[in-house]
């Protein structure tokens, strides 16, 4: 393999019924810090079917080019015609970097493409920087249940291939406008190559609160002591008109659903507001949250380690807390409305 | 008849693993090690399906000899056979040096008795990457159907097999030939505890043990470390956050002061109202 051959930062643009993933647009931004760094286009791949006006947001977003697979038998996500797209267009044009959201998505097909171009793939990415001169991605994620980071190479395989976890890049403020190259490509696949068939998706009918694009978190944990103690999170919640987050161990406790569950192993969150009530700041749940504007955080143990990751800390029973805030907040709105201001 | 294979790994216990803070280093006697909880899942699908269509549930490894431990854990969930695959060759392998020996291993496997699906767990909790599943699948050139969280048929006479996958929003119905692989989410199913006549038999049970030597048309390059395109080139303590302000007072002065931060951030209540 001659890595000079391989040139370009690329991003795959996941989308979902027209829609691009907010994690896509993001790599965009950090593909394009990695790009400028060495002096090199950026560029997204993306597929799909009757997806080509998606383009001008990628361009608006920071890529130079956009190669495009647009077809009928790329309707829905499946790993088989994804992934011989996009080894497709790896073989043709040869990129140094592919970034991929590590989402379901992302992960299965970048886990299928590396397999297949027989290169390195780095998983949950945090943190992304590039050697210029050589180009080597140092890619850095955490390891063993987060109790250390590890920077990972991959020095002799090209594509450098890595997953990056959604919100912790930032995404570039849109250029609507801004101009790039749209390359269309085609690729001889019918029905009969592929081995799966979709037969039906189905939206879970309760409306989920996606708590990854709430403003406010109340998030509760095992310091909250039963079923019926959680619900102090709920009532609170509803008051400020916030999304409920909760620890793994309350997640376990079968207090609330696992996709309420911020962490490692559940969502990351970046809300304005994200209350840690009962939560002992386990490193696996700080990786989940670290990033919220304002944290507070509520904890009978002036020793809990969420007291070092908070902007706000209070010591304090959950139980006397949490109902003095509720009552104060409901008050606080009161007077604003009487006085015909908003709160 | 089915036969179904799942992919296990022995881990250390990353719950309360202990970091040697001057090395950066897992202080490995520290840690227990244990059937990686993703796979005892993976496991307990397969043996569902067997008493579900019959068959025979095969369960492999690669790792250490003490992984043996591991095996004879998925003998107690009701596993058949244990295969495991030791050999320094087999040391350092990153995802693709893995995913090549574990398809070698397969492949033996399968030659005495043909698979009709392959089930790994969502991930592990030591790699944590979830990309070996769908590697073998590739390697195997079978469909990979990832985020598994119900299988609702097995159809060996017409060879396929239908799944829910879970999406963000919901999940899929996908239908997929076989034989295929599936990486399984933890919420497909229970483990329950053991029964007794299987722990019996776990206790007892030796598995196939196999080195670089028994496997065939191997390429050695491809294995452990050598075959590994990825390394860890630094590792590092992750950044301690440096703290906040305590709130000090009554508990009411404190909820108090809470409430005036909340209301400097007026903007993010007003959406409430305007819904109604
Ligand atoms: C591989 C791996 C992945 C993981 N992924 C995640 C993840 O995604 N998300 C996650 O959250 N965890 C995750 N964990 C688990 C994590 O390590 C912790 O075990 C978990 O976060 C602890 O939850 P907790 O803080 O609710 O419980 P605890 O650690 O038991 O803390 C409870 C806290 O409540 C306080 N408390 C008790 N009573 C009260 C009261 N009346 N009022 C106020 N405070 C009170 C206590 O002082 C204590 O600090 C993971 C672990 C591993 C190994
Ligand atoms: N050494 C191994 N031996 C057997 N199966 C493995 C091994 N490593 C990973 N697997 C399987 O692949 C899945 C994903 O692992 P990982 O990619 O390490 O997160 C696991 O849940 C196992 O089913």
């Amino acid at each position: 393999m001659n890595l000079e051959d391989y040139k370009g930062v690329w991003v795959f643009i996941e989308q979902k019924d027209g829609k691009i993933a907010r994690v896509s647009l993001e790599l965009l931004g950090a593909g394009r810090k990695l790009a400028d760094k060495r002096g090199v286009p950026l560029a997204g791949v993306l597929i799909g079917d009757r997806v080509k006006h998606l383009a001008q947001e990628v361009f608006a977003y920071g890529a130079d080019l956009l190669y495009l697979y647009d077809d009928p038998i790329f309707h829905h996500y499946r790993t088989e015609s994804y992934m011989r797209a996009v080894i497709d267009c790896c073989r043709k044009y040869k990129p140094e970097i592919f970034l991929y959201g590590a989402t379901s998505t992302g992960k299965d097909l970048a886990s299928a493409v590396a397999t297949d171009l027989a290169t390195g793939l780095t998983a949950d990415t945090t943190m992304l920087d590039v050697d210029a001169e050589t180009g080597l991605l140092e890619a850095s994620r955490p390891a063993f249940g987060g109790n250390i980071m590890a920077t990972i190479l991959c020095k002799k395989d090209r594509p450098q291939m890595a997953t990056v976890r959604p919100k912790v890049m930032k995404a570039l403020e849109p250029v609507p406008g801004r101009s790039g190259q749209l390359i269309e490509e085609h690729l001889p696949l019918g029905e009969e190559d592929i081995r799966t068939k979709v037969l039906e998706i189905v939206r879970e009918t309760q409306k989920k609160v996606r708590i990854d694009e709430a403003d406010i978190i109340v998030a509760g944990g095992k310091g909250l002591g039963s079923k019926e103690g959680f619900q102090l999170i709920h009532q609170f919640a509803d008051v400020l008109g916030a999304s409920v987050g909760a620890s793994r161990d309350a997640v376990e406790a079968g207090w609330i659903e696992h996709h309420h569950q911020v962490g490692q192993t559940g969502v990351t969150v970046t809300p304005k507001i994200y209350f840690a009530i009962g939560i002992s700041g386990a490193i696996q749940h700080l990786v989940g949250m670290q990033n919220s504007g304002l944290i507070i955080a509520i904890n009978k143990d002036p020793n809990a380690a969420i007291f070092q990751a908070c902007h706000y800390g209070i010591v304090g029973d959950a139980f006397e807390i949490v109902p003095l805030l509720i009552e104060g907040f409901q008050a606080a709105l009161a007077r604003e409305v009487q006085y015909g201001g908003k709160v | 008849m089915l036969h179904i294979v799942a992919c296990i790994k022995q881990v250390p216990d990353t719950k309360i693993i202990k970091m040697n803070p001057k090395t950066n280093t897992m202080d490995r006697s520290s840690a227990p090690a244990i059937l990686n909880p993703y796979d005892a899942h993976a496991v307990e699908e397969a043996v569902r399906l067997k008493n579900r269509y019959g068959g025979t549930v095969s369960v492999l490894t690669m790792g250490p000899p003490p992984a043996v431990k591991a095996i004879r854990k998925c003998i107690e969930i009701g596993a058949d056979e244990g295969y495991m695959i030791t050999d320094r060759a087999f040391a350092g392998a990153d995802t693709l040096a893995t995913s090549y020996a574990l398809t070698k291993a397969l492949e033996k496997i399968g030659k005495s008795r043909s698979i009709d699906l392959i089930i790994c767990g969502k991930m592990t909790i030591d790699g944590d990457t979830g990309q070996v599943g769908p590697g073998i699948a590739r390697r195997l050139d079978i469909p990979p159907l990832t985020s598994v969280k119900k299988v609702v048929e097995i159809n060996k006479e017409k060879g396929y097999a239908i799944v829910h996958r879970k999406l963000e929003d919901g999940y899929e119905v996908v239908q997929s030939t076989l034989p295929c692989l599936f990486s399984v989410e933890k919420e497909i199913n229970e483990v329950p505890y053991a029964p007794l006549p299987n722990m019996i038999r776990a206790a007892r049970y030796q598995p196939h043990i196999w080195s670089v030597d028994d496997l065939e048309d191997v390429d050695r390059t491809l294995l452990g470390l050598k075959g590994s395109p990825t390394i860890v080139s630094k590792v590092w303590p992750p950044e301690k956050p440096k703290g906040g302000e305590m709130l000090t007072g009554t508990p009411k002065e404190q909820a108090e002061r809470i409430i005036s931060l909340l209301l400097e951030r007026k903007e993010l209540f007003r959406a409430k109202e305007e819904l109604g």
